[in-house]
């Protein structure tokens, strides 16, 4: 099989980390070579990160070249638009519909761009949830990145259950059955 | 088969350390070398520690290796210079136990100053350098790095860059060596670098870097994959990934040991190809060696010393590829900021209302450059505010620097900061230095230090006072300790000491917003009823309060962590828990 080009986007801070960590862990337990390549250090604190996931039979590079990703997991949307380009002509989005306002915006310096979904849906199959408002419905807003992956894993390979056995394994002790209910919540999501 | 696991390649190097049987580790944490140490604790069967600065860490790892065991130091690139002066000269002594420097290079400046390349410090030192291309390298070549060691009589530098150190792959695990332990033997001559001994070292060095160039050819780390000859690639790290997938039929001639340079194995491999490539990031270090010697390549002509490198650029490079690819969005850009409830927030808001001047250091408060709050006009490297503070008043008089002052974060102090606090006392200067305390190494992610009162190990041990350090240690008198949010009392002292003929420090006080201890309080709200939308509350540019189109102003309750700043600045009372 082609090697399979995962990225997932947000702002520092929004737990792209542990998403990726995830998505290594199912990727492994599916017997592929896998390598991620990750974001650390100053750009956690608030700036744009960017996640790469590659997995296949054998994997070199661990970034996913440009006009190459298969799935663009997007945390936020200004985030989306600014790393659509690293999608194939037939990849996927999946975004959640938020909106972060970046400090040049804050101050007035820059605008936030307006209808960003309505334009990448023009170029790309698009699924976008308001995985906040979800999240506070299960009572724990810091679930909302489980709830996009949830969502995307519906256009991954693996099987639901294998998703929820690498969570339980992954995510801290006390936070596993939230994190179940999260995934479970967006892989059930119509958008 | 042996078990495998997913690992960053940081996390790598820390098991292959263990697995190399290492007994001693010293590092100062700095991106993107941090998660080593952070690693290696989980291993009991390692010494750790994180000492003040890497000059200390590299001496530290000095003393073990001599005294016979296996030693780790590491830290990221710049923190090599700092390391500069034992690293220069252990390149005479060489190596009892095994000793083995972790130079973490930034191409892409991620999280630095700056972009050097750690290659070009350890020719200059007449050190080896040994570079992975992945996680299960960086696990494999670090505990060949220690036989290097070992063998040759010489620290090794162990090469990464954070596209290796901040990724995962898999790693096959498996056992640790049983450790070395040498008796501990006099050696004045080769421990004791006076000019009478050092002397007779340096030409046992230079001819430890000839041997070792033609022992090269057989090092299993350097290996030549031999496949269509139109085509040559020499390269090495991450780049040989990038050359793998651009260019799956070319022959490549991959090394792991950077330095020195197996000449007569690339001589040979440049007969066999029609065309010689050199692939590598950041400086030509390979590519003026290998042109020195009369062989045709090509390598900066078409690519970069600036940044790092891709399978795309090499495919346009090399290939001249026309790549369909859409162009990215115009869109504003996100760069990093300070968190909701940080307490540099509320003291850089201070400084900007007083229209103080900032000479800025390394740590997160390197952001109160940025707008909005813009007040640090300069950051050179760790330590350097108090002492470009310094100059600037011997430069331009006591007045000058009335509306200045030097800000540095506590580990930063720790680490360089304090001897330019001496200086500035012993040369009787004219100054106040801020010393930000939040109780943490925050921007590298949360590590304790001397004056946290915790080890890297987790032991609690009594934490290095910073006020009796400044005003009982030094002896400045005119030490004080406020709260970061305190901002009346904090104004107060900035006004009064500002203008003061001699040296102040002001320990501004406040736990780091993300320290897990620092439980965040009630978050803050807007009434909409009694807010003015007069943007008063904006000004510090806390990520957690935004204004929509309509005007209206609101605080994300999930981002705010309740610290006030904000409530403070409101004059209609608009803004509550």
């Amino acid at each position: 099989m082609e090697t399979k080009n995962i990225m997932i986007v947000g702002v520092g801070g929004q737990g792209t980390l542990l998403t990726s960590r995830i998505l290594g862990g199912i990727t492994i337990k599916a017997g592929y070579d896998v390598k991620l390549s990750e974001v650390h250090g100053m750009a956690q604190r608030g700036g744009s990160v960017v996640t790469f996931v590659r997995y296949g039979e054998h994997v070199n590079e661990p970034i996913v070249e440009e006009g190459c990703a298969d799935v663009l997991i997007a945390f936020e949307r200004l985030e989306a638009l600014r790393y659509a380009h690293f999608l194939k002509k037939d990849g996927v989005i999946v975004v959640n519909d938020q909106r972060i306002d970046p400090m040049p915006v804050v101050i007035g310096a820059a605008k936030y761009p307006e209808n960003i979904i309505e334009d990448l849906e023009k170029k790309y199959k698009v699924l976008k949830i308001d995985a906040m408002a979800e999240a506070l419905k299960l009572g724990n807003a810091r679930t909302f990145n489980i709830i996009v992956l949830g969502m995307a894993a519906k256009h991954m390979d693996f099987a639901k259950e294998d998703w929820l056995e690498v969570i339980e394994k992954t995510v801290p002790a006390k936070t596993i059955e939230i994190n179940k209910q999260a995934f479970e919540m967006g892989y059930a999501y119509e958008g | 088969m042996s078990e495998k696991k997913l690992m960053l390649g940081n996390e790598a190097i820390a098991r292959g350390a263990w697995e190399a049987g290492v007994k001693v580790s010293a590092a100062y944490p700095g991106t993107p070398s941090t998660e080593i140490s952070e690693n290696i604790v989980k291993y009991e069967e390692i010494y750790c520690e994180w000492s003040p600065n890497e000059k200390v860490a590299l001496e530290v790892a000095i003393g073990a290796s001599m005294a016979g065991v296996r030693a780790l130091a590491s830290m990221k690139h710049v923190g090599v210079n700092v390391a500069a002066d034992p690293l220069y000269t252990v390149s005479y002594i060489g190596a009892t136990g095994g000793l083995v420097l972790v130079a973490a290079d930034d191409p892409g400046m991620y999280s630095s100053q700056n972009e050097q390349d750690s290659r070009a410090v350890a020719r200059a030192a007449h050190v080896p350098v040994i570079e992975p291309s992945d996680s299960q390298e960086a696990k494999e070549f670090i505990k060949y790095a220690f036989d290097m060691s070992e063998k040759y009589d010489t620290p090794v530098i162990f090469r990464t860059t954070t596209r290796i150190a901040h990724s995962q792959g898999l790693v096959e695990l498996e056992d640790r060596c049983e450790p070395i332990d040498i008796p501990y033997e006099k050696k004045v001559a080769k421990h004791v670098m006076m000019p009478g001994n050092a002397i007779k070292r340096h030409p046992l060095v230079v001819a430890r870097e000839e041997q070792m160039s033609i022992d090269g050819a057989d090092f299993p780390i350097n290996r030549i994959e031999m496949n269509d000859t139109k085509i040559g690639v020499i390269t090495s790290g991450i780049p040989y990934t990038y050359v793998k997938e651009a260019l799956p039929s070319a022959s490549v001639l991959k090394l792991g040991c950077v330095n020195p340079l197996p000449k007569q194995m690339i001589l040979d491999f440049a007969k066999k190809v029609d065309k010689l490539y050199i692939v590598e990031e950041l400086d030509p270090i390979i590519e003026e060696q290998v042109k020195s010697w009369g062989v045709e390549c090509t390598g900066k002509e078409i690519f970069t010393v600036l940044g790092e490198y891709s399978t795309n650029m090499i495919k346009k490079a090399i290939l001249g590829a026309e790549l369909d690819i859409e162009t990215p969005a115009d869109v504003p850009v996100r760069p990093p900021i300070l968190c909701p409830g940080c307490p540099h927030r509320s003291t850089f808001y201070s400084i900007k209302k007083l229209g103080i001047h900032v000479a800025g250091d390394i740590g997160c408060y390197t952001l109160g450059a940025v707008a909005p709050l813009g007040v640090v006009e300069s950051v050179v490297c760790m330590g350097s505010s108090i002492s470009t503070l310094h100059g600037m008043e011997k430069a331009k008089g006591k007045d000058y620097v009335k509306n200045w002052v030097a800000c540095i974060g506590d580990s930063t102090f720790m680490h360089t900061g304090v001897n330019s606090l001496m200086n500035m006392f012993y040369n009787q200067a004219t100054g106040t230095v801020l010393i930000l305390d939040n109780s943490t190494t925050g921007m590298t992610g949360h590590q304790d230090h001397a004056a946290t009162g915790k080890t890297l190990m987790g032991e609690e041990v009594l934490a290095i006072d910073l006020y009796k350090l400044c005003h009982d240690g030094i002896g400045i008198e005119n030490t004080y300790v406020v709260n970061a949010f305190d901002t009346k009392t904090l104004e107060e002292l900035l006004k009064r000491e500002t203008q003061r003929e001699a040296v102040s420090v002001l320990i501004v006080q406040a736990p780091c917003a993300l320290l897990k201890s620092n439980k965040p309080k009630p978050a803050y709200h807007i009434d909409s009823d009694k807010c003015k939308r007069c943007g008063m509350c904006m000004k510090p540019g806390c990520p957690a309060i935004t204004k929509a189109e309509d005007g209206s102003i609101s605080i994300n309750a999930t981002m705010c962590n309740g610290c006030g700043l904000c409530a403070g600045l409101c004059k209609f009372a608009a803004i509550n828990q």
